[in-house]
């Protein structure tokens, strides 16, 4: 199979990296050391695997690691260095919101690119944002309500800008 | 002990942090140095003949290491097992087949194993393997293969493995004394775990020779199961349990051990074996679907006289736990109802389908299903509110199963639950009076027990060491499959030594290094390794406030452990650091570790055919209800409201308990209205989760979770344990509520929007 190399950055690091041309972005990442992010299907259908691909959170399984180049990618343990990234895990820590765990990368970083683009949702907004991201454990009540109190949070900050 | 401090909080669980910033490392992420990738070879048959295996070409292929088929297993036939260490007999252990010889018996039976350097190459090398099947007609329907002269799916001359009764009264003086009676005969599907981590592991031989195994089980008991098949001691084999990814009674069978061991037992190399998602679906068990012919008796005020319940479950192509929870659903086939004339009846049927197994709910939610569909029936003809019918039949404190007679000698929050969970439903959801959408609600109680069977004599054991800096170390065998099971360990013995829970580090899941635990299986690891737990930490604790009595010259029951400190109760200031009684028990050489055993209450194995008396520890009980709306043009059922309400003795972490309770919730609304594993005539025709559909985030309410508790559970604390009851007894409450909503009863689940179109031009016609 035809190799090339890779050249993107993951979690604001630079990676260079061979890539085989029909390996996904997931198999990619997992082979270079990103277990973080999860394997569940393979075939766009849980988002266990979900990253954020140039600002837009896509199912990493169906993209390909040559359709990450030059680009840039935020898988959870980068979240960290965000502010709101750090913040959507916190929230799901405290609200109980993890339980397995296997969906919980992916299920944050859908959040976060949700909230950068609409950071105060309401509940029917989260849930709707987090639908391609299955979680069996939960019931989805405490993720959503994790979601939901960063979004109150940011009401608040952004009360006190305008008062 | 005075307050709790840590025990009953809202607190983050001990592996929350490396969850969420993606650190733990699960089954799948773990890789060694020269590891080689496995690969199984599946049946395309559900039922076929082999006629003979070809391996010879796929041996030739660059970079394969290892080719192995049933000729190469040790001990090919075994039994099956789920970590029990009493002999039970009676047929429970049934045939465990590490690969297809001479016959297939379903599709996607292991039929040989690949090892090679990289996946793609056994992936080709699978391709490369000849197999010539002779297609056999096979058997599907468990009501077929229960006649005789029905294809046979095994060796024995019956497909019949199993026959479970439970007898009280007298049922035909019971049905004469009814005013009304409701026969139904109900059906329930086929259901996956859909777990979201698909099976995965890898396997290595340690410096010493010792066969290890890093894998996402539930069950790590099963190292014994493996070493058997490879004819080691069983000291020669080691388990090493991940954080699962989810289990739910999927992974609590073997999944891809077996075939790791022998891989790396031939190659010498570290092995990694990883299941697709489409394979996951097709080759694990799946829940059992049963068929249920249900009659019930009840005089005219709705008091319950007489049920006769015959029970048929599809064991699918293997025995794996079929057996155990034709039991279970034996014994909860009357529900927490009390009635004096009872007659059950359970079968447990092989077929070609996928083999069915564990799930959470263990043979509770069929029955449920059924009995509740009942009660609600009964409701409606006798007119009389669901509550009430409920209220004047329910078991209460003192009173006995009427399966077995089992006697309830711990609180029984009947009906206390059933009016929470109804009353928490609030006001009615208005809708216009020719609207399509038709507002419905339902209710439904049920029963389950915690804790295995008695006669399995289960014990837990944890080992609880005090460092000399007061940290905490804890070692148990106790798997955890993501509900929390491995925090709960951690909370205990924080509580009872007055440190915090960051002072606390468990080691366990290892079957070399932690005392075993037994099973995350049968709601058991609250009440089992909870007590266990519990009486390690209080035996340290009374050591340490033994020599603190000493120093403080005080007596010992007026001292208590807070903030690493022991100090008098009645007078804080009179306070001595923990450090320095550890340092006073380590200078007289008090030992500061423990290692505990808990049993729980051991009986024998009753009369399969009556089963009476006691065969769980202990029960749970809940109640649940729902507001739906139905589409009565589209057929869909939207859930508006949902409230769950149970008795888990004592929250021991109530985000973990209501996190149980909603997800179970959940886990059980699908099972109503959207899960089905279709498979015609064998074949499985929906494995992925575009086929197989589990609700989504926009699919569900905000469940409203109602904790009771009563501290009468015989877990720590008095904690019941609640995961699998949470799940057990939703469908029927959806399906009650689509009833009072559009005047139709579905009697097989799932209530798929198809069904009730169906049902209700049916409906129609009548008219």
């Amino acid at each position: 199979m035809e190799e090339h190399r890779v050249e993107l950055t993951v979690n604001d690091e630079k990676i260079s990296a061979v890539a085989k041309a029909e390996e996904s972005l997931l198999k990619f990442l997992r082979r270079n050391g990103f277990s973080e992010v999860k394997c569940g299907c393979e075939k766009g259908e849980c988002g266990t695997c979900t990253v954020i691909l140039n600002k837009k959170a896509v199912k990493s399984c169906i993209v390909l690691a040559l359709q990450a180049n030059h680009k840039e990618v935020w898988t959870v343990k980068g979240m960290e260095k965000l502010e709101l990234g750090r913040k959507l895990q916190e929230s799901f820590v405290n609200y109980g919101a993890i339980q397995c765990g296997f969906c919980t990368p992916g299920m944050i970083l859908t959040a976060k690119d949700y909230m950068d683009k609409n950071p105060i949702p309401d509940r029917k907004e989260i849930k709707k944002a987090i639908s391609g991201n299955l979680c069996r454990c939960t019931g989805y009540k405490k993720i959503v309500d994790a979601i939901y109190d960063v979004a109150v949070e940011n009401y608040k900050l952004e009360g006190e800008i305008y008062v | 002990m005075s307050e709790f401090k840590i025990v009953g909080k809202p607190i983050p669980r001990h592996d929350a942090w490396s969850k969420v910033t993606g650190d733990l490392k699960y089954a799948d992420d773990f890789s060694l140095p020269g590891m080689l990738f496995a690969k199984v070879l599946r049946s395309q048959y559900p039922a076929a003949k082999i006629i003979f295996i070809n391996t010879g070409k796929a041996e030739q292929l660059d970079g394969v290491r290892a080719v192995l088929t049933a000729k190469d297993v040790p001990h090919n036939e075994t039994v099956t097992k789920f970590g029990q260490s009493t002999e039970v007999g009676k047929g429970f252990e049934g045939l465990y087949r590490v690969l297809a010889e001479k016959k297939v018996r379903f599709m996607g039976e292991a039929v040989a194993l690949v090892a090679a350097e990289t996946e793609e190459i056994a992936e080709k090398a699978l391709d490369l393997i000849e197999v010539k099947y002779e297609p056999l007609p096979g058997i599907f329907d468990p009501l077929e293969a229960i006649k005789p002269g029905a294809y046979l799916v095994g060796e024995n001359n019956t497909n019949i493995i199993g026959e479970f009764g439970c007898h009280q009264g007298d049922i035909e003086k019971g049905f004469a004394q009814a005013d009304i009676i409701v026969e139904n005969t109900y059906k329930v599907p086929f259901v996956d775990h859909a777990y979201l981590e698909p099976e995965a592991g890898i396997s290595w031989i340690d410096d010493y020779g010792i066969l290890t195994i890093r894998v996402s089980t539930q069950v790590i008991e099963h190292f014994r199961d493996v070493a058997d098949v490879l004819g080691l001691p069983h000291n020669k084999v080691r388990y090493i349990g991940t954080m699962m990814g989810g289990g739910f009674g999927g992974k609590e069978d073997i999944t891809v051990e077996t075939y790791l061991a022998l891989l790396t037992w031939k190659t010498k190399k570290p092995v990694r074996l990883v299941y697709t998602r489409e394979e996951s679906i097709l080759c694990h068990s799946k829940r059992h679907p049963f068929v249920m012919k249900y009659k019930v008796g009840a005089e005219k005020d709705g008091k319950l006289v007489a049920l006769d319940a015959e029970l048929i479950s599809d064991a699918g192509a293997y025995p794996y736990l079929s057996l155990w929870v034709t039991l279970y659903a034996t014994v909860n086939a009357a529900g927490p109802y009390c009635i004096p004339n009872v007659k059950v009846r359970a079968h447990c049927v092989l077929t070609n389908n996928t083999f069915t197994s564990a799930n959470r709910g263990f043979g509770a939610p069929q029955p449920n299903f059924a009995y509740e569909s009942i009660m609600d029936e009964l409701s409606h003809k006798l007119n009389i509110d669901p509550l009430e019918i409920r209220r004047r039949n329910c078991l209460t404190t003192g009173k006995a199963l009427a399966t077995t007679g089992q006697v309830f000698k711990t609180y029984v929050a009947l009906p206390e639950v059933a009016e929470k969970a109804w009353k928490a439903l609030g006001e009615s959801t208005e809708c216009k009076k020719d609207e399509d959408r038709k507002i419905g609600r339902g209710l439904a109680i049920g029963l389950m027990s915690y804790g295995r069977m008695t006669f399995l004599h289960d014990s837990s054991r944890c080992y609880v060491r005090l460092e000399s800096d007061g940290s905490v170390l804890i070692r148990s065998g106790i798997p955890d499959l993501g509900g929390g099971q491995i925090s709960l360990l951690c909370q205990i013995v924080a509580e009872e030594l007055g440190v915090p829970m960051s002072q606390v580090k468990i080691y366990h899941s290892d079957t070399a290094l932690t005392p075993l635990a037994g099973t995350t299986t049968a709601t058991r690891q609250t009440y089992m390794s909870g007590n266990a737990t519990l009486k390690a930490a209080r035996e340290i604790r009374n050591r340490i406030l033994n020599k603190a009595a000493e120093i403080l010259n005080v007596n010992q029951d007026k001292l208590d452990i807070i903030n690493e400190g022991v100090l008098v109760n009645y007078d804080p200031s009179q306070y001595v650091p923990l450090v320095e009684v550890i340092k006073a028990c380590n200078a007289d050489g008090i030992e500061l570790f423990y290692e505990a055993q808990f049993n729980a209450p051991f009986t024998i194995t009753p009369d399969l055919s009556n089963i009476k008396g006691i065969t769980f520890p202990d029960f749970t009980f809940g109640a649940q209800a729902v507001e739906i709306a139905v589409d009565t043009e589209t057929g869909q059922v939207e859930i508006l409201k949902l409230t769950t309400c149970y008795d888990a003795g004592k929250a021991i972490n109530p985000l973990s308990v209501e996190g149980q309770m909603e997800g179970g919730s959940i886990y059980g609304m699908g099972y109503a209205l959207t899960e089905e594993v279709i498979m015609e005539k064998g074949i499985t025709m929906t494995p992925s989760f575009a086929e197989y559909i589990i609700p989504t985030a926009v699919d569900v309410p905000d469940v409203k979770a109602i904790l009771v508790e009563s501290g009468g559970g015989l877990g720590p604390y008095g904690a019941k344990g609640i995961g699998e009851p949470s799940c057990s007894i939703i469908a029927p409450a959806i399906l009650n509520a689509i009833y009072d909503a559009i005047g139709v009863r579905i009697k097989s689940l799932p209530a798929t929007p198809e069904k009730i179109i169906r049902a209700l031009k049916k409906d129609y016609f009548k008219k």
